[in-house]
């Protein structure tokens, strides 16, 4: 089912620069896509208008067959969920509780059903024991987390999550991708802005190359990592175990391979001890 | 560990316990040298005491902080308890993780702001020019004198950073996480330069979480956890104890983890992971053209 289309979509922020030129993409429920690319390339632009922050300038953008131009952005924003590149663009509330319970008491949910929520987005995120913290006093990397959960309280059917991995060390950056695993196998459509290739191996199955505000490539995960040309070409380093696998493609090592596990799998297969 | 002789032990970090005002140590006996022209890497999960411990070989802790101390470091044979900021800042630079707060906010072009922390100094026109040009063709800024700082990408904000410490000529360069809010493109050329100024001989610690560069020139490593040295040592040596990063919550190269994931089966002894994809590409290649016949 297609949850989110985009038509021939062209944006300016100021009438003359073309930020998005022409994007096209159809995003189906239940899918985990990375959005890569340098800086500057149009990602969160066009991340922007899947929950109407942003209206195109010319195409159009259909969330769930409804054009974004004609519904409010608060209204789109218990379908498609965005969480900021800069937690400090999002918090607004002194206590972990109160943010994370914003979304759900403004949706008109009984009090019951706000508690249950907020408490359960709290510990999915590894929050718990932090209610009553005020949001600035924990770190760069817990507050990310936080505003993650403040957009899960409101189950949406789509999270736009604008680099969740910056600033967290390894434990965040596998915290998040289990949140993200999990977000996905309850349904949920995930849709990730990242520069970090090792985390997009293993949590994406598709991949949106995007560059000058153009699509420069869509397509699965396992296949755009090997097309090592193309990826140099937009200033992107594979994760390393796809190079290994790429450098080692003489000796039968699948070029598609992207994460450790799968590399060990296919050694083991091609010595024959599986 | 061999013996380093007084000479050229350039930094000495012994027993450092320290404790923001009012909070439980966040450093405890804390022990480690760097000779000179070698490069530290300091890693750990976030919160481990990496800034802290960075701040401690400038002055800034204790002097700037407060807070209590127990212990000694020793830079450039000047005990930081003993010489003001001022003084230890001529021998140690320290690069913060944003670099927008490392500038003065005064400059309105890239030289002014190399200049910046010089004139503070007392240092004249004259002295300062060629120091100016040199930090910012060391660190490929070159051409861009006349920019605002506030201009440049990431990468080069970063890098002027690292050129606003390199003209006071320190013999001790601390980066503090440099390329954590840096994309793709920054990070490369923040490591590029990190890597040039080691080989022209600065002596360099830096927080960083990027293990897979650092495995690459980094010489030694230590690991922070909760405040202590949990591992120290030639970097080869740290970054294959996989098991033991793998509990703390830090990643080794990929390639390595790979190693230690086979190496019961394929019978990889721990000093034959690689930690870098060549030596890994090496590996298995042998191992996958002995094993395919």
């Amino acid at each position: 089912m297609t949850l989110i289309e985009a038509e021939d979509v062209w944006f300016s922020y100021d009438h003359e620069v073309m930020a998005l030129q022409g994007i096209s993409i159809s995003i189906g429920k239940g899918e985990t896509i990375a959005l890569i690319g340098q800086n500057g390339g149009g990602k969160t632009t066009l991340a922007k208008h899947f929950n109407g922050l942003l209206k195109p300038t010319r195409g159009r953008v259909l969330v769930k067959g409804v054009e974004t131009k004609d519904l409010p952005a608060n209204k789109l924003a218990f379908t498609v969920g965005y969480v900021f590149q800069n937690p400090a663009h999002q918090i607004f509330s002194s206590r972990v509780r109160d943010e994370v319970s914003f979304g759900p008491r403004n949706a008109g949910l009984s009090p019951q059903e706000v508690e249950k929520t907020t408490s359960e987005a709290i510990e999915k995120v590894g929050l718990k024991g932090c209610e009553d913290v005020h949001p600035y006093d924990l770190d760069y990397g817990k507050q990310k987390l936080l505003t993650i959960a403040s957009i899960m309280s409101m189950n949406p059917e789509v999270y736009c999550l604008d680099e969740p991995t910056t600033g967290q060390d390894h434990r965040g950056r596998r915290m998040v991708a289990e949140l993200i695993r999990k977000l996905n196998s309850s349904g949920a459509t995930v849709i990730v802005i990242t520069h970090d290739m090792r985390f997009v191996a293993e949590v994406a199955k598709r991949v949106v190359l995007i560059a000058n505000g153009r699509i420069l490539a869509d397509m699965a995960t396992k296949e755009i990592f090997e097309r090592l040309d193309l990826l140099k070409s937009a200033q992107i380093k594979p994760p390393q175990i796809t190079l290994l696998a790429c450098a080692l493609s003489s000796y039968n090592v699948p070029r598609n391979t992207i994460t450790i596990q799968e590399m060990a799998e296919a050694v083991r297969i091609l010595l024959g001890s599986r | 560990m061999q013996e380093m002789t007084a000479s050229s032990r350039l930094v000495e970090v012994r027993e450092l316990t320290y404790a923001y005002p009012g909070n439980t140590p966040v450093l405890q006996s804390i022990s480690f040298e760097v000779k000179k022209a070698e490069m530290l890497g300091i890693i750990g999960p976030n919160g481990a005491g990496k800034s802290t411990l960075c701040k401690s070989l400038n002055g800034l802790v204790p002097h700037f902080y407060g807070g209590s101390i127990a212990g000694s470091v020793t830079v450039a044979d000047m005990e930081t308890m003993r010489h003001s900021v001022a003084e230890l800042s001529l021998k140690v630079g320290l690069v913060f993780q944003d670099p927008t707060n490392q500038f003065s906010g005064v400059s309105t072009r890239v030289d002014e702001e190399v200049a910046f922390g010089m004139s503070m100094m007392g240092y004249s026109r004259d002295e300062m020019q060629p120091r100016i040009e040199g930090a910012l063709r060391v660190v490929g800024l070159e051409g861009l004198e006349e920019r605002s700082p506030y201009e440049l990408s990431g990468g080069q904000q970063q890098r002027l950073a690292i050129a606003t410490v390199l003209a006071v000529r320190p013999e001790i360069i601390v980066m503090d996480e440099p390329t954590a809010q840096l994309d793709p493109v920054g990070k490369t050329e923040v490591l590029q330069t990190m890597r040039e100024l080691n080989r022209q001989g600065y002596t360099i610690i830096v927080a960083e979480h990027e293990i897979e560069a650092l495995a690459t020139f980094a010489d030694r490593i230590i690991v922070l956890d909760n405040g202590q040295v949990i591992e120290q040592g030639d970097t080869r040596d740290v970054l294959t104890k996989v098991k033991k990063l793998k509990e703390l919550g830090v990643d080794p190269p990929s390639v390595t983890e790979l190693s230690y994931i086979l190496s019961d089966e394929l019978a990889i002894s721990r000093e034959k992971f690689p930690i870098a994809l060549e030596e890994a590409t090496g590996l298995f290649s042998q191992i996958l053209r002995a094993g395919t016949k």
